[in-house]
This record gives C-alpha cells, structure tokens and sequence, in this order.
C-alpha cells in the first residue's frame, strides 16, 4: 500500500532539485547565495518560493534553466526526468532544447524583459520558431493564437506593436505568452506581479491560474509575498539566506507555521480589513552569506533563539509530517540528528 | 515616413540659405580683399601696381560693390547657370575645382569611414563577448595607442615604414605616372596602393573611437534583462548576441553616420597636407588664407550642406532604426 503510494507519486515528479548549491567567489570569500536546497516540483502543481529580497529565490530559478551569472559555481542536481540539468554544458545545445519548450520563465519587470527593438510578435514567435515549426506562417498563427489565449484583444494588430505600446499588464500577459508559447511542462515565475499595480496584479493572477487549468503545466511561483502565495500555490517553501527553512502545502502552513521565520512573514501579511495601523515585519537585516560560521542564519533576528544551541551548529532539517519539514533547532528531535550525523 | 523625409527636406532650404549669407558675410569681414593681398605680394617681389589697376581689377571681379551686392550675384549666378564664382588663386572657375578635389575627397572620406566600422564594430563586438581575456586587453592598448597617437606624426611613422619597405612613401594619391592618365586597372591599383596610408591615418583615430563605444554599447545591453530572455526561450548565445544587443549597440553608431562623414570630410586636412593628398582641405586652407572668397565661400557652403545632409540621414537612420522614435514623431 505504502510502497504504491509512493510509486504514484513519483510519475507525478516532474523536477527533483537536490541539494542545490550556487557560489559566487568574492574577494570577501564564497558568498553561499543558494546552499544546499531540495525541492520537488510535481507535475501540474504550483510550489511557492518565498522570502525576502536577496535570499536566493531568483537564481534558483535561473538555475533551473541555468541561466544563473556565469561567475557563479553550481553544484548538486536538478532532475528533468533521468536528465540532471546541472551536468548540462552552459548554453549548450541539450539545455537550449529544454529551454522555452519543457521549462519557461518569466521574468519580474516585463518592459525590461523584452528588447525595445523588434515587435512583440516577432520576440514570441521567436520560441515558436525554435522550437515548434519552422514555418513562419504557421508560427504567426499561433502567435496570435496564444496572444488571444492570454487575453490580449486585437491579437493581430498587437502583433505588430512594440513594446512600448504596450502597458505594463498588457507586456506581462505578453511574457506569459511568449512562456507558454510552447506549451512548457514548468513555468517557473519570478515575482511576475511584483512590478505592476494591485488591481493589474490580480487579474494577472487569475489569468495564471486559469491557463494552468488549460495548458495543466507546473509552477514554480516565485514571490516575496506570502498573501499570493495562499491564492496561487498547493506547495511553498520558506527560503532563508540560500536555504530553505521550512516547507508545507500552504494551507499546512497558513495553519500551523513552525519556523519563527515563518510566522514573522506571516504576521506581515496585509489582511484586507485589518486595523493595525503598521504591518509587523521582521527586525534586523539579512546578513550576507560569506564566511557564514555553522549556526542558524536567523539567529540574530530569531524571537525564540537559544543562545548555545542555535549559533553553535548547522541546523538540522526536521520532517514533521508527509508534508511539512522544517529547519530548526526547536525541533530537532535527537533520533533526527543522530540519523543525520551519522 | 516620406513624408518625414519630405517635410525635413523643406526644412534644409531656409536653413541652407541662412547658412550662405553668414559665410559670405563672414568671408569679406576680415579688412582688405584678394586684390589687397595680391598687391602686397607682387610689390614684395618688386613690382608695384598703381592704384588705378587695382580699382580696374576690383571693378572687373565686382569687389568694389557691398557684399550683399556681390552675395546676390553669386547666389544669382549659382542658381541660374549653376556658376560658383570664379577662383582668382586658381584663375579657374570654382566649379571646376570643387568638381576635381571633392570627388577624391568624398571616396577617400568615405573608404575611410568604411574602414573604420568595418574594423571597429567586430572588433568592439568581439571585446564585449570576451570582456577580460587577453585579445580584449590587446586590442584595448592598441585602442589607446590609437587614440593617443597624433595624425600627422602616424603619417610620417607610416610613409617612412612604407619608404623602408616598399621603397615609395607613397605620397599623394597616385603615383606620378597616373595623374593625368585616364582610368585604367593599372592606375586603380595605384589608387588602391596610395589609399592605405590615408585611410589608416584619416581612420584610425576615430577606429579606436569607436571600438572602445562599442565594447561600452555592448557591455551595457548585455547586462539588460532582454538577454535573460532571450536566453530562456532557448536561443544560441551567438544568435542572441547579433539580434539584439548588436542591434541595439550599433544603432546609435549607424544613425551618427551623417555626422561622422561630415567630420571625416573636413577633418582630414592636417593629414591631406602630411601626405600632399589632392583634397580639398589644404585648398581650402589656401583660399581662406589668400581671401580667394568665391571658392572659400562656395567651400564652407558646401560643408554646411554637407553637414545638414549629414543631420539629416542621421535623423532618418535613426527614425528608421527605433521604433520608439518612429512612435514620437508619429509615423
Ligand atoms: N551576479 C552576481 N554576482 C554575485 N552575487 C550575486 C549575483 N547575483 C545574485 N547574487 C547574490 O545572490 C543572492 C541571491 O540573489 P537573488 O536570487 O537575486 O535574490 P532574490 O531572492 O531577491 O531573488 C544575493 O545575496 C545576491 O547578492
Ligand atoms: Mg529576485
């Protein structure tokens, strides 16, 4: 029974990230931007990665595609399949085949993510080019066809626009086309609402979700904002400082956060209707990942730290259910951290 | 877009003939005239002209009347016999001169800008790929010494190397033989063999230029989110590199073009005179010089066409190649 369960979910994997790991040598030393992160993506789901700005949530992503800075190192792996991702040769052919057509991006500033010189038509019809038809023809059709798809009316005169005709929402349904264009297995989305204003924001949203019910690809849904990631989200994980310290499905997390880190975002989400007059946000600022000692990184901004405990090792990860692990040191039964030294 | 060329086509005109009166004005402002400078040099070599045969002379070339008298007629004269005046240096009419120096002017000006884009722009592409490694680094010295080194002193540099070598500093633009021959392949090759050295000299200044503003170009836009993009969609790096930042790079290069020509054009004088090229800067310096006012003044009217021309094709490239600029002037 257990065994078929397992089985079951396993067809469901579509990405298995293991022990990611993505440096930067700096004068200064090794900045650690992504240390020894795992995830799973499964097929048709949305995981949520959250936390705060520099935490290493966008190069994770980029790494997926690897198109993380080529100063960086990368090491562990990212399984497409039997494929690890990671082995690939930087821009090299296999990973180029995979780009755009199994794994689409989209990016946070939508204006900034097109060049101002060629047409929207021409920049998504581009992917379709590649990776779809060589016919351009039948790649116009389909250009206009997923142009429609995202809601953009006037397909076939928007063909022709460039981008500066285009509004900020208009540019980031764009980009979901171009993403989608070829109908990817995964969409990984860095903060696509970020740049663009609330009530844009949500249809953007609610477009997201509606062509995922269609086109039935997985998300990886980037964001700082844990409020979109309960409408957008079944999975999230918690990213702190290149780690991640604690994931759940959401409403696990909504319902029972265990990482202090958490539950300090949490009380920072804005409630429509709340009264307090300031969002409680976390004190203290992120460190800088170089020369880290072994000890919690959120030590210093920690409400429930033991001094002694906390700061004098690496924190070990606590699987708490099925789904729900976390990293920290108020969890760590002693069975867990013997299975792990040993 | 036509009628953008059209309307800035009219536009040319008035400017064009504000730009003529203040050269002519310009020209004759400086005390004395030809006649005066003429006078002098003759009595300096002993002989002596009498007042009544300079007025005569005055009178026969019109220099007697106000300028604005003497602008009226040129202009007159240039628009309806197409006549530039007369060059009292040259004893010829300006038109025949204009006609024998600006062509050579032209091509060697413009082999020399072709040469620079054809060396700068790959070179300033191929620096910005490969920021840091040694050919960036080689060809960023050579960028310096390009730029640092005087053009007339490059000349001299390059005609005693060619002296060395070849045994001809190869002066001029053709060889003795050829001046007056009619165009053949032979006299092509000498051409083509005198042009070295001046293209390199006129060239290489501005080649230096322009490959450090394209490294810069290019460092710059691919730093910009587009590339990441570009990239995500699964396009080779070198297909990415061409569309899109060489494109955005080279646009601003491409829509100067007018501009640089112009500045080829009539920035090549110190160099002309070096390698005694038959251009029009060294005649030109000679007829401000000795107030040969018709054929100086039909020069600077032409380099100001010329420069307005120049603007011109800039603005059109420059409309053609950006939509967001074709989006603000409404086309
Ligand atoms: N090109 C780079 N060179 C050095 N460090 C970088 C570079 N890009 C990102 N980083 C570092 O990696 C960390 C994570 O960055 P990023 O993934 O962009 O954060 P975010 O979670 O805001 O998306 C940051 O600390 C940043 O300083
Ligand atoms: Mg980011």
């Amino acid at each position: 029974m257990k065994a078929e369960t397992a089985t079951a979910k396993q067809s469901q994997d579509l990405l298995q990230v293991e022990e990611l790991n993505i440096h930067f040598p700096t004068d200064h030393g090794m900045l650690k931007a992504v240390n020894g992160v795992s995830f799973n993506v499964y097929r048709g789901k949305t995981l949520g990665i959250v936390g705060e700005s520099g935490c290493g949530k966008s190069i994770t992503g980029k790494a997926i595609i690897g198109i993380q800075p080529k100063t960086s190192a990368i090491s562990g792996s990212i399984k497409l399949g039997d494929v690890d991702l990671v082995k690939l040769k930087r821009n090299g052919r296999e990973i180029r085949a995979i780009r755009g057509s199994k794994i689409a991006m989209i990016f946070q500033e939508p204006m900034a993510a097109f060049s101002p010189l060629y047409t929207i038509g021409n920049q998504i019809m581009e992917s379709i080019l590649l990776h779809r038809t060589k016919n351009k023809k039948e790649a116009a059709m389909l250009t206009v066809d997923i142009l429609q798809r995202v809601g953009i009316s006037n397909p076939e005169k928007r063909f022709h626009q460039y981008p500066h005709e285009f509004s900020g929402g208009m540019m980031q349904r764009a980009m979901i086309a171009m993403a989608l264009s070829c109908e990817p297995e995964l969409l990984i989305a860095d903060e696509p609402t970020t740049a663009l204003d609330v009530t844009i924001q949500a249809q953007v949203l609610d477009l997201m979700k509606q062509l995922q019910r269609e086109f039935g690809m997985a998300i990886v849904f980037i964001t700082h904002d844990l409020g979109i990631v309960a409408e957008m989200c079944d999975e999230v994980a918690v990213m702190y400082l290149g780690k991640i310290v604690e994931q759940a499905t959401v409403r696990e997390i909504y319902k029972n956060p265990k990482h202090p880190y958490t539950r300090g975002l949490l009380r920072s989400i804005p409630t429509i209707g709340s009264r307090k007059e300031r969002l409680e946000s976390i004190e203290g600022t992120v460190p800088i990942p170089i020369n880290m000692p072994p000890m919690c990184g959120f030590f210093d901004r920690c409400q429930d730290r033991i001094p002694g405990v906390c700061d004098k090792r690496e924190v070990p990860e606590t699987q708490l259910s099925d789904n729900h692990r976390v990293s920290c040191f108020l969890y760590a039964d002693t069975d867990n951290e013997t299975e792990i030294l040993s | 877009m036509s009628s953008y060329i059209v309307r800035r086509l009219i536009m040319m005109i008035p400017v064009v003939i504000l730009i003529s009166i203040i050269v002519f004005f310009i020209i004759q402002l400086p005390p004395g005239d030809f006649i005066s400078g003429y006078a002098a040099k003759m009595t300096t070599s002993g002989e002596v002209m009498d007042e009544a045969a300079l007025k005569l002379l005055r009178e026969s070339y019109g220099l007697d009347q106000a300028w604005y008298v003497q602008y009226g007629k040129w202009i007159w004269g240039m628009i309806s016999k197409g006549d530039f005046g007369y060059s009292l240096n040259y004893n010829r009419p300006v038109s025949s001169i204009i006609g024998q120096y600006m062509s050579l002017t032209l091509v060697v000006s413009i082999i020399s800008m072709l040469f620079t884009y054809a060396v700068s722009i790959p070179i300033g592409i191929f620096s910005a790929v490969r920021q840091y490694s040694i050919a960036d680094y080689i060809f960023t010295a050579f960028g310096f010494i390009g730029m640092a080194t005087p053009n007339f002193l490059m000349a001299i540099i390059l005609m005693y190397l060619s002296y060395v070598y070849v045994g001809d500093p190869m002066l001029g633009l053709f060889s003795p033989e050829f001046i007056d021959a009619a165009w053949t392949y032979a006299k092509f090759v000498d051409f083509f063999k005198h042009m070295i050295i001046p293209v390199i000299v006129i060239g290489l200044g501005s080649t230096a230029e322009l490959i450090r503003v394209m490294r810069a170009q290019m460092l710059d836009e691919m730093d910009k989110p587009y590339m990441l993009t570009a990239r995500s969609k699964g396009l080779s790096e070198r297909r990415i590199i061409m569309k899109y930042p060489v494109r955005a790079a080279i646009n601003p290069i491409v829509s100067t073009l007018g501009w640089s020509l112009t500045a080829v054009f009539t920035g090549s004088t110190i160099t002309a005179i070096v390698l005694n090229l038959p251009l029009q800067g060294p005649v030109m310096y000679r007829a401000l010089l000795s107030q040969d006012m018709y054929l100086a003044g039909t020069w600077l009217l032409f380099m100001a066409v010329c420069i307005v021309l120049g603007t011109l094709i800039s603005d059109i490239l420059l409309v053609w190649l950006d939509p967001r600029i074709r989006m603000r002037k409404g086309m």
